[in-house]
């Protein structure tokens, strides 16, 4: 039996099977969690909230359950909660100044359902304000550090998710993939995430940034823990009409570790000049371990990629502008007091939103103001169309597309933030995904000179998470990439 | 209205409540008169992470009333999020439709004497309502109950040139909206509201004028009032050689006189985009067939019925179908009955009057209509007085009891025995012979008197028919 100090780095799959064999209790597993979080959070600022009261009561509570038979296998199993999802009485900031203090009065569909099964939260993770960053540096709580070297940034804006599974924080997080939100934070960190394709998952209670490219998604130590997670996040919900009824496939059941005949293709506009070259190293390196597993690869071509950056810029920045209208501070969340509406709005926002935030605001007013909005809005839905094109080519040749999730290792906090446009590269290889609304795992792959994970991306078709889930755990379960821990 | 040598150019562009139990997106009930911010819930309160999901039932209604007015409906159409910043407005956007309305290109004819007016409409697009703003002395607070209320938004082209156009229109649309339970109607509810947008120009012109929009009527006669202003205003200023500046005008009900609004008071560009939490709205041809099938009889083609079988004048009919549920009340009294016309006088006078006194539905206020039916088949077959039919009426009110019941209860029933009212006719002519011999002398008039005492003595309850001619045969002899 692991000593105690040691259950919260057990993955999900293997401390469901022990909490069933009684070997530690879920109070047990929970009690490890939040020592962690004492011993190294305040380094690594991964949590905004940390819930311990009410994890101890969840986890007791997952006890009887556990005691009691059947439960679900995320049963007492701690998680961290990325700051975005509402969650019943526990303050959701969105690591913003605007929400500092908003308490929503009801669940995010996931977190219900994560209730149901009787996981338990340990806490809220940091973010990007908004989900508008790639650094988490965009926080009004202060920037999340990266475990494995803590002059790095976490990555966003995730990081929080992904820095608290990557320390041993929880067992799992929850994160959202507007453009590469949970793989690139993933890849930084050296954890997998997996954004489903867009409307697998329920975005009821998940403060939106742009709602056509927002989706739900989870932090693990392991493909299979994603798998796990996945199963039970997926599905359709009455509360979000743009949520599937594409009845949800046991994806713990599809991994075979089986991969011979899959069809791998390399897209060449991912392997650009000005990349780090050790990520390009590492990818191939798997490409070729594929390959000896009875996979094949052919290099395939996205021509439209290179406009990817500039539609999401259009289109998540419009859709951001309408949905954060309603900070104004008339109902709930900051209100700087004023004469009348109109200052009352203005004070409140300027005070409340930070600089990305009200840069991403102007961005997507400006797109969609009178005269402009053909010229931008409408031809980024043009160019996103073609996007998707590409992909849905692409598809008639291959079954899964292999490529590096970020162009770089984590990045040294402060690098990058006088630079937006600099900043927003690193999502060079994740955004197309998103506008085409497509399902993307992220997994460490390999480490560069600097002992700094680098991340792998498998995207598949609509709806394929079973087939890039089994591509993924197989090559995990062959040893390939063996997971280091970040030494704290 | 307009001095010589203008016209107005109006249109009208409508807000109306959908009938539903719920809100447009959420599950929170509609009722109206509610303490403040109580129906409310996370969605319609624009809370973090909520999404909208459509009603079914406000797309029914509106499905419907597109096909009232003869609007083209789309089979698909999408929702936008028209944004402007208003505390009211819990998400400073309104889910709304733009490029795609569900209805398009219909139109209402207007009943007039002879020649009917045809009002084209541009479109019909589904909306949610906003909250409320209260003013208070020093604050202002929000009441978000209407917010999310399903409303249409029926705009009308330019079609209007008076006032009183203009009112006929809304009392139509009105009605329209009525009989097919698309909406209340109730203005001073606010369930039913109008913009105006009016314009002059010297007669015979092509062209339009520079228009004004005025907000806030809620009440036909402010309708008229504001719009009659507005006409003259702009009609002094071109006169006075100035430019009418396009604006959007407030009416003041209280001052009755339009005034510009504060620019800062309405938004110019409201950056119209998809709203991508909705997929687009698919209305199956299935579906609006069926519900054209089930379409009920609208206003226009009632009144031509009754005008062509029921032999009404143009008055009667304009009663009796302003409202369905009267229409409805008069021809469920119609079986069995030969005398349509004291059916339709029945009604507008007894049945109307105690549903305006009561402020219910004629159904609910009055008796069962095939009761108040029979109770009238009663006075045609002479079994009762028509006076003695209001008694009853009366009676049935209250009691809710049949028409034979309540007639034998009060002992109304007529007397038509010839050799009772005879002997009651020779009494009076015998106690009277004063006026008996006045009246042979040639007063005419005392007819009458000797009627009321024939009838007096009798209890109210002799045929009035017999009873003339037993008289007219005593007292000529």
């Amino acid at each position: 039996m692991a000593p105690s100090s040691e259950l919260n780095r057990l993955t999900i799959s293997d401390a469901a099977d022990r909490l069933r064999r009684r070997e530690f209790s879920a109070l047990e597993l929970t009690r490890a969690c939040l020592e962690r979080i004492g011993a190294v959070d305040p380094k690594l600022n991964a949590f905004i909230t940390v819930t311990e009261e009410e994890a101890i009561a969840q986890a007791e509570e997952a006890d009887r359950r556990l005691k009691a038979g059947g439960a679900a296998t995320l049963c007492g199993i701690p998680l961290g909660i990325k700051d975005i999802y509402c969650t019943a009485g526990v303050r959701t900031t969105c690591a913003s100044k605007i929400l500092e203090n908003f308490v929503p009065p009801f669940d995010a569909t996931v977190i219900a359902k994560l209730r149901c099964e009787g996981a338990v939260f340990v806490g809220k993770t940091n973010m990007d304000e908004f989900a508008m960053g790639s650094s988490t540096e965009n926080s009004a709580f202060g920037p999340t550090t990266n475990p494995h070297d803590r002059t790095r940034v976490a990555g966003g804006s995730s990081g929080g998710s992904a820095a608290a599974v990557a320390a041993d924080e929880c067992l799992g997080a929850l994160g959202t993939d507007t453009g590469g939100s949970i793989r690139e934070p993933a890849a930084f960190c050296g954890v997998v995430g997996i954004k489903p394709t867009y409307s697998r998952v329920s975005r009821y209670g998940v403060v939106a940034y742009a709602s056509s490219l927002d989706q739900v998604g989870p932090f693990s130590k392991s493909v299979r823990d994603a798998a796990i997670l996945l199963r039970t996040l997926a599905g359709e919900d009455p509360q979000d009409s743009t949520c599937s009824a594409r009845p949800v496939p046991d994806y713990e059941r599809a991994l075979t570790g089986n991969v011979k005949g899959l069809c791998i293709g390399v897209p060449k506009e991912f392997f650009v000049e000005g990349m780090q070259p050790e990520v390009e190293k590492a990818v191939r390196t798997m490409l070729k371990h594929y390959e000896s597993m009875g996979a094949s690869t052919m290099e395939i071509s996205l021509p439209h990629s290179s406009y990817a950056i500039a539609c999401y810029y259009i289109v998540a920045t419009a859709e951001a502008s309408a949905n954060l209208a309603r900070y104004d501070g008339v109902r709930y969340g900051l209100r700087e007091g004023a004469e009348d509406n109109i200052e009352l709005n203005e004070k409140t926002r300027e005070r409340g939103f930070g600089a990305e935030v009200k840069r991403r605001i102007m961005l997507g007013t400006f797109a969609l103001s009178a005269g402009y909005y053909d010229a931008y809005y409408l031809k980024a839905m043009k160019v996103r169309t073609l996007i998707r094109r590409d992909f849905e080519r692409a598809f008639e040749n291959c079954d899964v597309i292999v490529t590096p999730v970020a162009p770089t290792t984590a990045f040294r906090l402060g690098e990058k933030m006088s630079d937006p446009l600099t900043m927003y590269l690193s999502d060079i290889f994740t955004i197309s995904v998103n506008l085409a609304g497509l399902p993307g795992l992220s997994m460490p792959c390999g480490y560069d000179a600097n002992d700094l994970p680098i991340g792998m991306q498998i995207i598949g078709p609509q709806f394929s998470e079973e087939m890039v889930l089994r591509a993924g755990d197989a090559l995990e379960r062959s040893g390939a990439v063996p997971l280091r821990r970040p030494a704290l | 209205m307009s001095p010589e040598g203008y016209e107005a150019v109006i249109g009208l562009e409508v807000h109306t409540h959908l009938q539903t139990t719920s809100k447009l997106f959420c599950g929170c009930s509609t009722e109206f008169g509610k303490a403040p911010n109580e129906n409310v819930c996370p969605v319609c309160m624009g809370m973090p992470g909520t999404l909208p999901v459509l009603n079914r039932h406000a797309v029914d209604l509106a499905v419907r009333t597109g096909l009232a007015t003869n609007s083209e409906i789309a089979t698909r159409s999408i929702f936008d999020r028209k944004s402007y910043f208003y505390p009211d407005l819990p998400k400073n956007y309104q889910i709304s439709q733009y490029e795609t309305p569900i209805g398009k290109g219909g139109y209402i004819d207007l009943p007039g004497d002879g020649q009917s007016k045809r009002v084209r409409l541009v479109r019909i697009h589904i909306e949610e309502d906003a909250g409320k703003n209260i003013h208070e002395m020093n604050s202002s607070l929000v009441d978000f109950n209407r917010s999310g209320v399903p409303l249409v938004e029926i705009v009308s082209e330019p079609d209007l040139r008076s006032a009183n156009e203009a009112v006929a229109y809304l009392r139509e649309l009105r009605a329209i909206l009525r009989y097919i339970g698309a909406s209340d109607g109730r203005m001073e509810e606010g369930s039913f509201r109008c913009d105006v947008n009016v314009s002059v120009r010297k007669k015979g012109a092509t062209e339009f004028g520079v228009k004004t929009e005025i907000k806030n009527l809620n009440s036909f006669r402010f309708v008229e009032k504001a719009i009659e202003h507005e006409v003259g205003r702009q009609i002094e200023v071109l006169e006075a050689g100035g430019k009418v500046e396009q604006e959007t005008h407030l009416w003041d009900p209280e001052r009755e006189e339009t005034r510009p609004m504060r620019s800062k008071e309405f938004a110019n560009d409201y950056r119209y985009f998809p709203e991508p939490d909705l997929p687009p709205l698919v209305v199956p041809t299935a579906m609006i067939e069926s519900a054209r099938r089930a379409m009920p009889e609208l206003p226009a083609v009632k009144r031509a019925r009754y005008a062509r079988d029921c032999g009404l004048s143009e008055y009667e009919v304009a009663v009796l179908t302003a409202e369905k549920d009267a229409a409805d009340y008069f021809e469920a009294m119609l079986p069995g009955l030969k005398n349509v016309k004291m059916a339709a006088n029945w009604v507008m006078t007894e049945v109307l009057r105690v549903a305006n006194e009561s402020g219910k539905a004629p159904a609910e206020a009055a008796p069962p209509a095939a009761e108040v039916g029979a109770l009238l088949r009663m006075v045609e077959t002479q079994k009762i007085s028509l006076n003695a039919a209001k008694t009853v009426f009366a009676a049935m009110c209250g009691s809710r009891k049949s028409a034979e019941a309540t007639v034998a209860e009060l002992g109304l029933a007529q007397v038509s025995d010839e050799g009772a009212i005879a002997a009651a006719c020779a009494k009076v002519i015998a106690e009277e012979p004063d006026k008996v011999a006045e009246y042979r002398r040639g007063r005419d008039k005392l007819f009458g008197f000797f009627v009321g005492q024939v009838m007096k003595a009798m209890g109210g309850k002799a045929n009035p028919k017999i009873v003339n001619e037993i008289l007219k045969k005593e007292l000529a002899t």
